[in-house]
């Protein structure tokens, strides 16, 4: 069974057509990277996939489950779906453990103690568990991404989605959060990657696909994609960016 | 100077009693008014037409009268019409609950449309419904930066109280109006009625000012 199947997906913003006819899907432990120039659509495909945008057409499969039909609990489905966001997102008004465990606490029913096993263990993958207790405007931008990514882990989803998660990232702190996202899909996570990074999605990706102005133009392995692109929009937006 | 002293410590037991009226109404309408307010503020921000027709129809009708007015629709018109019977008391508090309800509605509205749309989403990704998401997320950070506001509007309330002398309704305003009716000593009572309403005020404004700094820790 496919982890994420899209069909013929359309979303337009008022007479804004972003997403024109997307089919693509997402293999069990596969990693997926999306790249493409802004604007692409790249972004608006990934929230469409966690229905934080409504799409205007086609489907959406989540593990066989129909992500649009009315009988779909959005809410159940979202748990099975991490998602990390370029702006962290983090909850400013709680600590780093307690933005971890909110979720597990208060959706998966786990007493605080049990929850707070949950969070150390979580904390000390991404390497903060010495900020248990920080606030998060405490805490550098690599470190917020890495608390968000620990959050995103305590619901313990199926798969993880990511929206240009280092994009706001000074560019030394880039490499932390790339290597949490590293181990991640050693371990055999299935992740969909929005990102600017060539050279991470060289290097991790199962498969890449290129999208340009609301299509997907092209899709490969890393191989294929970045050493023998076909279409001459891959071909063009690779020699600027490479 | 004695004299002045004596016709303030004559009149203090109704003053006091007022007093005590002017509280009882300005709290009860405004558990009323901060709940009301809620709600409708977040009628106000939701996807649905109709509940924000509803939270904007309501803010411009009762911000766009005088409260004095709806204050006599309420106790003379209302009766009038409808087979009700509403005591002064009662009559105060629905007029200054429905008032400061309409203030609260925007002060509501503005504080959770200042918290970012990342919050929401965030909330919403690790799987909370929309209400979980205000309730755990978004209401603990507005409420905080709405604080200061609130107690504007706490003050506006306690202030407008003194309006219900008009229905007969025995506050503090309408205690020192009966004692000077008697003495004819208004500039004593209505001083005395003045620091009263400061000592309300001023504590109000104190205890939003601790609030204030033991929430700023966190």
């Amino acid at each position: 069974m496919k982890m994420i199947e899209v069909n013929n997906l359309k979303k337009s913003f008022g007479k804004l057509e972003v997403l024109k006819d997307i089919n693509m899907d997402v293999n069990s432990q596969e990693v997926v990277c999306v790249i493409g120039p802004s604007g692409s659509g790249k972004s608006t495909l990934l929230r469409c996939i966690n229905l934080l945008e409504e799409p205007t057409g086609g489907d959406i499969f989540i593990e066989g489950d129909n992500l649009t039909a009315p009988k779909t609990n959005i809410n159940e489905l979202r748990q099975r779906l991490g998602m990390v966001f370029q702006q962290f997102n983090l909850f400013p008004h709680m600590t780093v453990m307690e933005n971890v465990i909110l979720g597990p606490k208060r959706l998966k029913g786990k007493s605080q103690s049990e929850a707070k096993e949950i969070g150390t263990q979580l904390l000390d993958k991404v390497g903060l568990v010495d900020k248990t207790d920080v606030y998060p405007d405490k805490l550098s931008g690599g470190q917020k991404q890495r608390v968000a990514m620990a959050r995103a882990l305590a619901m313990e989803p199926h798969i993880m989605l990511f929206d240009e998660p280092t994009s706001a990232l000074d560019p030394e702190m880039v490499g932390e959060v790339l290597q949490v996202m590293k181990d991640l899909a050693e371990e055999g996570m299935t992740m969909t990657i929005v990102t600017h990074e060539m050279g991470f999605a060289k290097e991790v990706a199962d498969r890449v696909i290129f999208m340009d102005e609301g299509f997907i133009v092209e899709q490969g392995t890393p191989d294929e994609l970045f050493n023998n692109p076909q279409n001459e929009r891959t071909q063009a937006f690779l020699s600027k960016v490479l | 100077m004695m004299e002045t002293i004596n016709i303030i410590l004559e009149g203090l037991p109704t003053l006091l009693k007022g007093m005590g009226v002017t509280i009882e109404v300005t709290v009860i309408s405004l558990i009323l008014a901060m709940f009301i307010g809620l709600v409708l503020g977040v009628f106000s921000i939701t996807k649905s037409k109709i509940l924000r027709t509803i939270a904007t129809a309501f803010v411009d009708i009762i911000r766009g009268t005088p409260l004095l007015v709806q204050i006599l629709f309420i106790y003379f018109g209302l009766p009038s019409v409808l087979d009700i019977n509403l005591t002064a008391f009662s009559a105060g508090v629905i007029a200054i609950t429905v008032n400061a309800a309409a203030y609260l509605v925007e002060i509501f509205r503005a504080g959770i449309n200042s918290i970012d749309d990342g919050q929401m989403e965030a909330g919403r990704t690790i799987g909370f419904s929309y209400s979980q998401t205000m309730r755990l997320i978004i209401l603990p950070q507005a409420i905080r930066r709405m604080i200061p506001a609130f107690v504007n509007q706490f003050i506006v309330s306690i202030k407008d109280t003194s309006l219900l002398s008009a229905i007969g309704l025995a506050e503090l305003t309408l205690a020192g109006q009966s004692i000077y009716a008697v003495n004819f000593r208004a500039f004593e009572i209505l001083f005395a009625v003045g620091v009263l309403y400061f000592v309300i005020i001023y504590s109000l404004s104190l205890f939003s000012r601790w609030l204030e700094r033991r929430l700023d820790v966190a």
